[in-house]
């Protein structure tokens, strides 16, 4: 156990050494890499914005339910009841149709059409807050209270919701085909770097394998540089989308002071980046493995 | 410790290396393998170390068929050897200390005990006080000296040479006999293959005479 450690230690040493050792080629790398995780970061942050003002300042989506035109008391009270054990209402307001008649007329300057009727064409009906407003639950909801006895109609304002889970899906999308695509960068990178490696270092490996140097052995270190590389390129990306945000910031500052109000993106948080450096260090480990692996086969007897 | 059993080393293109080859070595042994250059004797000992595989025939060293063994399993078989090649095979980018510290390193010695075998075998060798020096400001010799320093400073059994006087003078040569002849003193196997008849003269070892991949005499 303390020889395994020691051997990681060792290798780890190595590793940082290798990248002092050639410090440009290291931060050229580094910066490759950093870039290359920075773009899809970058949107990803954007989306995480839009998506929680689009949570703040939206309107809540409501549900109504219109009773049919013959209903009883009776009738309303059971719907009411119903409504308020009801798990997933949030709040509800009963609108007797004289005061729903009566709000028509006085919003949509239609009183003389409206006097003309014989009679009033509005339904009773309830206007309904929902605890979840994911489209889907909304739906469900619609769903059910559609089935209530004397519930004539529901009409869900969900389009908004659509749209917006549309639009905030078409961005995941987008960042999971960019994340995929530069991930794939990473692992060329890495394979590159390390096959160069493998080149320049040749005499040493094959006097190493000579020596009785196992495969794990003399691949170690090649994949702590992959993890290395890997972990400084996500701390690169995570440190330039900081940046970008925080100049972007800056400016929107004045400018949403300017309409009195103020707003501020907000910046990855510290499970994010974590999770964007371990992510970062995996692929770059998983790189080294593939080059390491298939560049150091053709020193095995045959 | 070491024995070769009807072992034929063809290699891709068709060229017949070694041909039925059956012989044996004793531990403690030093022994010659001797022919003219193409006879086979680097595949001989190749065979040996598992650095080749034979294409017949089975070669055992220490109870164990290293022909036959998974790639995973060769480096523990390398272990027990010391290596010495006809170029040095030295790591031009270290210095001597690190040079002989390298098989240590991949055996994962403990680094205080490690320090004290690599000075040992670079006092053994007589090159205590160049311990920092590149391998390029080395004499030949001096070299060949480093060379045998980190074959033998994990203590190996068996002690593989390839030619190792061929690009010495004649003074170095004695001095390289008399270095081998001390490990064998001390119960080393050592295996050399060499066509230099001086240093077989002078070492008396036991000579196993290759011609064209046969065993002459």
């Amino acid at each position: 156990m303390k020889n395994w450690l020691r051997q990681h230690r060792r290798s780890l040493a190595l590793t940082l050494a290798r990248l002092a050792r050639t410090p440009l080629a290291s931060l050229l790398n580094i910066g490759v890499v950093g870039i290359a995780l920075a773009l899809p970061l970058a949107f990803y942050v954007l989306l995480a914005n839009l998506q929680g003002l689009a949570q703040d300042k939206a309107p809540t989506p409501q549900v109504s339910v219109f009773l049919a035109l013959d209903v009883q008391a009776s009738d309303t009270r059971e719907i009411e009841n119903r409504l308020k054990k009801h798990a997933a209402v949030a709040k509800y307001r009963f609108v007797p149709r004289d005061q729903a008649l009566a709000d028509l007329k006085a919003k949509s300057g239609l009183s003389d059409v409206i006097a003309s009727l014989g009679r009033n064409p509005l339904p009773d009906g309830f206007v309904i807050d929902a605890r979840e407003n994911a489209a889907d639950a909304l739906e469900r909801l619609r769903d059910e209270f559609k089935a209530w006895p004397k519930v004539e109609h529901v009409q869900l304002d969900s389009a908004w919701a659509r749209r917006l889970d549309a639009t905030l899906q078409l961005g995941r999308l987008v960042v999971l085909v960019f994340g995929t695509l530069l991930a794939f960068t990473l692992v060329a990178v890495t394979f590159n770097t390390i096959r160069l490696q493998i080149l320049t270092q040749r005499a040493e490996i094959e006097v190493a394998k000579l020596i009785g140097a196992t495969n794990p052995f003399i691949r170690r270190p090649f994949l702590y540089y992959g993890a290395v590389l890997g972990l400084a390129g996500g701390i690169t990306a995570w440190i330039i989308v900081w940046a970008g945000l925080w100049l972007l910031n800056d400016r929107l500052g004045s400018l949403t002071q300017l309409y009195g109000a103020s707003f501020a993106l907000r910046h990855l948080s510290l499970p994010d980046a974590a999770s964007l450096c371990l992510f970062a260090a995996a692929l770059g480990w998983f790189g080294a493995w593939l080059s390491a692996s298939r560049n150091l086969a053709e020193f095995d007897p045959e | 410790m070491i024995s070769f059993s009807q072992v034929s080393k063809r290699y891709a293109g068709g060229f017949d290396a070694l041909k039925s080859v059956v012989l044996e070595i004793q531990p403690g042994e030093m022994v010659f393998i001797t022919g003219h250059s193409g006879a086979g004797k680097s595949t001989l000992l190749k065979l040996m170390c598992a650095i080749e595989r034979p294409t017949s025939g089975s070669v055992v060293v220490n109870g164990q068929n290293v022909g036959t063994l998974r790639a995973s399993a060769i480096p523990f078989v390398r272990r027990n050897f010391g290596l010495m090649f006809q170029d040095s095979k030295l790591l031009y980018d270290r210095n001597v200390y690190q040079n002989v510290m390298l098989p240590l390193d991949i055996i994962g010695y403990d680094a205080a005990d490690a320090a004290k075998r690599v000075r040992a075998a670079l006092d053994k060798v007589g090159m205590l006080g160049k311990e920092k020096a590149l391998p390029v400001t080395l004499s030949g010799g001096e070299q060949q000296r480093l060379a045998i320093a980190r074959a033998i400073v994990h203590r190996p059994s068996i002690l593989l040479a390839d030619e190792p006087t061929a690009n010495l003078d004649a003074a170095y040569a004695v001095e390289l006999g008399e270095l081998l002849r001390s490990f064998n003193q001390v119960g080393v196997t050592v295996v050399i293959a060499t066509h230099d008849e001086q240093l077989a003269a002078r070492l008396q070892p036991r000579r196993i005479a290759l011609s064209q991949g046969r065993i002459s005499a």
